[in-house]
């Protein structure tokens, strides 16, 4: 009988094994870390050139510099928990599909696809999430802002809602592996999906504008994933109006829907596996 | 003797050609997903020119560009990107040093460096085939934001800095390989590499946006004439006088990464040693 406890200690282990395999090849492990925090701070770079020639991301918004680092520091968050716990794995999931391991899974007594999403750890995505932690302070005590318990609560509530979001396009886009035979776009698609994510949602405006927001917003909800947890921070919930819940509210039923449909794609890809081997 | 040379080059080049014709659905599918990051370009650059407009109240331009300008750079980067960029050829030519399959350029008579130049010439001009379509459909519905054609000067310069980017990107990115002889693990070099390009080359931002010493820094390194110089060209940013010696510093880069390359090659094969069958 498997227990959420009992989950909770083989991820541990996924957890030990994934460090002592990064530990093995240490020199290659510091390499990885160090040239994704320089990666970062490259980016940081592009946007301090940015904020030098505008005091505000699109007229009106309310996304000034550190505002948008708020926003920033967020979006690392939730893209080193993302390379930190699934990219790997995604990426994974599709090779064994395409050359048949993905048997010695299923035949495991656990769930499938438990075991697919958080088989390998990368420890190595730390380094980013340190940058991102450190950016968020810094964004923080720039602006003056101290959350009180309860916004914190909900901002690491979000940013796991976030982590939900992303993972369940992830793990849907590999699932679909098993129909194309291989899927070596995967990761590039997901990639410039979540690239539309990297900025607030205020600057997709006008005509073309508007229709994209609502489409990665209510269909593919990316959108939700890094601007509900950012707006929490920099306008701390005021639920007053009935408006304001919206957003807030739909994000949790977002990430609902995102992880049932997921699984439903994912049990459904299974269906029609077939094994490579004999 | 020429002439065997000649048809060996002419094979080389048909037998590469044939090979990623295979592979056009996905060549096609894979050119139009590369114009997705511009969207998202356009949108924030749109959100840049609308708060300056806001703050100023009139629409000032940015670094000198307006915002028809800004996205008319992002367009008109991919193609010089189109040229320049060389996936996996520094990458490729490091595993082929680090797993011994570069001896296959030592004992038959085929020179490495004109054969992975064949088979990338066949590569671009596929791609550059099966992308015209997609590339034609976004200018078209971007024709707003790009300068109408130039003169016939400008356009003959233009080219002339496209078919250099290609050149220096190729000689680049194969000497980088080609350090492989010496340290067999280049990755994190390549990293470095990457992220050099990423932001020096004018691929993330124009350049010219880059303020004092960064700016000036930035434009002593080769790394600019591989994106931001061709398309400074069409945009009519460079001209006159500025325009000659900007081809002139290309077409010495390219010389110089041509020589660097041989001579890594020269002596990294002194280096090398292959066991086995």
């Amino acid at each position: 009988m498997h227990t959420p406890l009992s989950y909770l200690r083989v991820f541990g282990t996924f957890l030990r094994n994934s460090l002592v395999r990064d530990m093995t090849f240490r020199a290659n492990f510091l390499i990885d870390t160090i040239s994704s925090t320089v990666w970062v701070f490259m980016n940081l770079g592009f946007y301090v050139l940015i904020f030098h020639y505008t005091p505000m991301l699109g007229a009106g918004t309310g996304w000034g510099k550190y505002e948008f680092f708020l926003f920033l520091a967020t979006t690392l968050l939730i893209n080193s928990l993302m390379r930190g716990l699934f990219l790997s794995n995604a990426v994974e999931l599709s090779e064994r599909i395409r050359t048949g391991t993905l048997d010695f899974l299923l035949v495991k007594p656990i769930d499938t696809q438990f075991l697919a999403s958080l088989g390998r750890i990368e420890w190595s995505a730390i380094g980013p999430f340190a940058c991102g932690l450190l950016l968020l302070a810094y964004a923080l005590a720039q602006l003056g802002l101290v959350p009180g318990p309860a916004t914190a609560a909900l901002y690491v509530l979000y940013v796991l809602c976030g982590v939900a979001i992303y993972y369940s396009l992830m793990i849907a886009m590999a699932s679909t592996s098993i129909w194309l035979g291989r899927n070596r776009a995967l990761l590039d698609f997901w990639f410039y999906i979540t690239n539309f994510s990297r900025y607030p949602m205020e600057i997709y405006r006008g005509p073309w504008g508007t229709p994209l927001r609502h489409f990665f917003t209510f269909l593919i909800p990316v959108f939700i994933a890094v601007n509900v947890p950012a707006r929490v921070l920099v306008r701390p919930l005021e639920l007053r109006a009935p408006a304001d819940w919206l957003l807030p509210g739909f994000a949790l039923l977002a990430t609902a829907g995102s992880l049932v449909v997921s699984r439903w794609i994912f049990n459904r890809s299974l269906v029609s596996y077939r094994s490579a081997s004999s | 003797m020429r002439f065997a040379r000649a048809s060996t080059s002419w094979t080389i080049l048909r037998i590469s050609l044939q090979e990623r014709l295979v592979y056009r659905g996905d060549f096609a599918l894979g050119t139009l997903i590369r114009f997705l990051p511009i969207i998202t370009q356009v949108f924030l650059w749109g959100a840049v020119f609308s708060a300056v407009e806001a703050v100023s109240g009139s629409r000032r331009p940015v670094a000198g560009y307006t915002y028809q300008a800004m996205v008319g750079y992002y367009l008109l980067t991919m193609v010089s990107r189109a040229f320049s960029s060389m996936p996996g050829l520094a990458s490729g030519v490091a595993r082929e040093i680090r797993e011994g399959t570069v001896k296959k350029y030592l004992v038959q008579p085929v020179d490495m460096l004109e054969f992975l130049l064949l088979t990338r010439v066949a590569h671009k001009l596929v791609y550059y085939v099966v992308a015209v379509g997609p590339f034609a459909l976004v200018f078209w519905l971007c024709r707003g934001y790009l300068p109408g054609w130039p003169g016939p000067e400008v356009m003959a310069a233009y080219l002339a800095s496209l078919l250099m980017a290609f050149l220096l990107g190729f000689f680049l990115e194969a000497t980088i390989g080609m350090i492989g002889f010496w340290f067999l693990e280049v990755t994190s070099l390549l990293f470095v590499y990457m992220l050099l390009s990423f932001f020096c080359s004018g691929h993330m931002f124009p350049i010219d946006l880059l303020p004092g010493a960064w700016g000036q820094a930035v434009r002593l390194l080769p790394l600019q004439y591989l994106a931001y110089f061709p398309t400074a060209v069409m945009l009519g940013k460079v001209t006159g006088p500025d325009l000659a010696r900007g081809l002139c510093a290309q077409f010495g880069w390219m010389l110089f990464f041509l020589i660097a390359a041989r001579v890594t090659f020269h002596y990294g094969v002194r280096r090398y040693s292959g066991f086995g069958g």
